[in-house]
């Protein structure tokens, strides 16, 4: 139902009147950003007992929040499936979508859409039960694999087992959470994500000891924030408030500490912190976006933690998600 | 009277108070303005979806689909297939589910409708129960239990329950052997057509002759040797051109045989079920509105209960069924759309799940799967349209 409505929302938007191209001031004037999450993906989204929402995405948005509000609860999430998502970013029903979404060559193109950059470095990997006794994808010929719609790895896994010379069977469902329920229920032998969302999905089987995830990485999936093409400010606005965390956790910034931080003398860290220099304005945002960013929220290390790595039953290594001085990947160009 | 007066019709009226030319005209306008409103709909999306640098046009249906698809009908495999390929697959999914279904539906639909209405209170209340619970519940939540209770109450793949005759079941399927057919099995085919073709002329030839003197043929016996025994005949006369490629279990899965999926039979199990129970109110009306008078008369005129239902009720009966059976096809034809939930490979599920998520064209996809629906179930309103026709009271 929801996909037919924001369907018709599309459609009706796109005969009525191009999508507006001033995303920053409709946002302001609404008092709060319209976030599309994953509803389902512990680590990335999800709302907890109470109805809060959790997650390195969730957190990414709540950090756009407080640059623009300096309230990381002006929030309101819509819980997406990977198959409505760019529907609902296209159709202006979310700003923007942060949802363990693939950046690839043509959802930047022919969908609409900007990547803003890579919030998490991933790869997929495959789930089986430890009684089938595997201990390698390549070992997978002839196996059943449970997969979730409308995703990358839904292609990635044709692609894989058609250029190792396997067959396989392929059962498809329109979201994770049935894909994983049908696994559970040994329709698959196998269920294949991305290697966090493995990580993530494990702890929700009815026994979570009895899977292993496979070694095999068979893909690059570099998940990140999207917003809509053809508002470069918004586009701005969003690329910076990564930028903005990575540059934080280089420069020593965390939650607790950015109040002292503001006395600094490192010019790189008056420059980030609005303490020199006009750089939150030239965005359209306040002097002091970052400090509202990481006061609020936090660094990059910091919501990596909390959300999948030490901080979290997942417990991820932060691996290429590590600064590039540190060996990881995250790499952000300098605030002047 | 003056010579200049007309002589009969009614009054002249000026050209724009005339109520043909009026009625016309009004027509034209709302005709523009619908036009005007289609053109100025589609001409806005192009320019937006440009402006949007979202990619239109049909382009896509050519393009490799790179994504494997559970059960497809017709050959196709993710690098060599495209997207236009894929959406065959799925329509034909959609239409043998709903085929099926349609077929299902209708007898099970029968014989609770009949059964309601039977003297024996067990079984008519049993029908009156069977058509209230499923009727009053939502059909996706069907679904969703037939599904999860199939999966669940099916075995391990590696303790999979042995049908006799070598078929298996588990939780991936049901697995029969499939038939294998070696040189000379064509000849059982043109047996069977000729048995088809007999039996069509025979029933013809029979009804005739009742028409003309009032003598009965043993008709399902004539139809059952032509249609049945025929074949069996050629099959043994050629020395059973036939094998069969039994389901051998693999390492992960089974292989060889026929094999149809949980996702399938939840779908055609969960539908027929539902569509039966609306079906056999249909009935259940249908047979009451034949007025009572007509039973007795043809009691009145010796007829045993079983001819009296199969002779006077049901063909009345029908007029009454036929109209609202169609909506309840139709129905059961766009409910098969609910496969998404559960995993089926239907036009929706390949179509507007993931050829739109991949390609992007929401707009494209949405319009040829509303088209195809459209189609789907004007076709299968007007077949049921011309059967009605026949069975419509004539009135002379």
């Amino acid at each position: 139902m929801y996909k037919i409505a924001s369907l018709f929302a599309l459609a009706v938007l796109l005969a009525a009147q191009g999508a507006s191209a001033q995303t920053l001031k409709t946002v302001k004037d609404r008092g709060a950003l319209n976030c599309g999450a994953n509803g389902t993906l512990a680590g990335f989204g999800l709302p907890d007992a109470q109805g809060a929402w959790t997650g390195l995405d969730v957190d990414f948005c709540r950090a756009v929040a407080a640059a623009i509000f300096d309230d990381p609860n002006k929030v309101k999430f819509v819980a997406l499936t990977a198959k409505d998502r760019f529907t609902a970013l296209q159709s202006g029903e979310v700003d923007v979508l942060a949802r363990n979404t693939t950046w690839t060559s043509s959802r930047d193109t022919s969908l609409g859409l900007n990547f803003t950059g890579v919030n998490y470095y991933d790869g997929q990997g495959f789930l089986v039960r430890k009684s089938l006794k595997v201990n390698s994808a390549l070992e997978l010929n002839g196996a059943s694999v449970c997969v979730q719609q409308g995703t990358t790895t839904e292609l990635n896994l044709a692609d894989y087992f058609r250029a190792s010379k396997m067959t396989l069977k392929t059962v498809t469902f329109a979201t994770a959470n049935e894909a994983v329920k049908a696994y559970d229920a040994g329709r698959c032998d196998a269920y294949t994500t991305d290697a966090s969302g493995l990580y993530s999905e494990r702890l929700r089987l009815a026994s979570a000891g009895d899977h292993i995830i496979l070694p095999e990485i068979i893909s690059k999936e570099p998940l990140g924030p999207a917003v809509r093409h053809g508002d470069d400010q918004w586009f701005d606005v969003v690329k910076w408030v990564h930028f903005a965390m990575v540059n934080a956790e280089e420069l020593g910034i965390t939650q607790k500490n950015v109040g002292e931080m503001l006395k600094s003398d490192n010019p790189e860290i008056k420059r980030l912190l609005g303490t020199e220099g006009a750089f939150g304005e030239q965005l359209g945002l306040t002097k002091d976006w970052v400090v509202r960013i990481v006061g609020k929220v936090g660094n990059y290390g910091e919501i990596f933690e909390k959300n999948v790595g030490q901080g979290s039953p997942m417990k991820i290594a932060r691996g290429l998600n590590g600064l590039w001085n540190k060996g990881g990947l995250q790499y952000a160009p300098p605030v002047r | 009277m003056s010579s200049d007066s007309t002589p009969s019709g009614p009054a002249r009226v000026a050209f724009y108070n005339d109520p043909k030319i009026r009625s016309i005209f009004y027509q034209l306008a709302l005709l523009a303005a619908i036009a005007f409103l289609v053109y100025g709909a589609v001409s806005n999306a192009i320019e937006n979806l440009a402006r949007a640098n979202i990619a239109s046009g049909f382009g896509f249906w050519n393009n490799t689909a790179g994504f494997d698809i559970s059960q497809t009908l017709i050959s196709y495999s993710s690098q060599a297939s495209t997207y236009g390929r894929a959406f065959w697959v799925g329509l034909l999914n959609t239409l043998l589910v709903a085929g099926l279904g349609i077929v299902f539906a209708t007898i099970l639909g029968f014989i609770v409708g009949l059964s309601r209405l039977s003297k024996n209170w067990l079984l008519s209340k049993v029908a009156g129960g069977f058509v209230e619970t499923i009727r009053n519940l939502p059909l996706l939540l069907q679904l969703l239990f037939w599904y999860n209770a199939v999966l669940k109450a099916l075995p391990d793949i590696r303790d999979s329950i042995v049908i006799p005759g070598g078929g298996m079941i588990n939780n991936r399927g049901l697995f029969l052997p499939r038939p294998e057919f070696l040189y000379g099995f064509e000849m059982v085919l043109v047996a069977l057509a000729v048995g088809v073709a007999g039996s069509i002329g025979f029933y013809i030839w029979a009804r005739k002759r009742q028409e003309r003197t009032g003598q009965q043929a043993p008709v399902a016996a004539v139809v059952l040797a032509l249609v049945i025994g025929l074949p069996l005949a050629v099959l043994a006369l050629k020395g059973f051109p036939l094998s069969f490629s039994y389901p051998q279990a693999g390492r992960f899965n089974i292989a060889g045989g026929v094999e149809i999926l949980p996702e399938f039979a939840a779908l055609l199990f969960g539908l027929s079920i539902y569509t039966a129970a609306f079906i056999a109110e249909v009935v259940r009306a249908g047979v009451l509105a034949v007025s009572h008078g007509q039973v007795e008369a043809a009691y009145s005129l010796g007829l045993q209960p079983r001819p009296t239902l199969r002779l006077i009720v049901v063909p009345q009966a029908m007029r009454v069924i036929i109209p609202p059976l169609t909506s309840q096809y139709l129905n059961l034809t766009k409910n098969s759309s609910l496969a998404v939930a559960i995993g089926y490979p239907d036009l929706v599920q390949v179509f507007t799940g993931t050829v739109l998520n991949q390609t992007g064209q929401a707009v494209e996809v949405v319009a040829i799967t509303m088209l195809v629906y459209l189609v789907i179930s004007l076709s299968t309103s007007l077949l049921m349209n011309i059967y009605n026709r026949r069975v419509a009271l004539v009135e002379r």
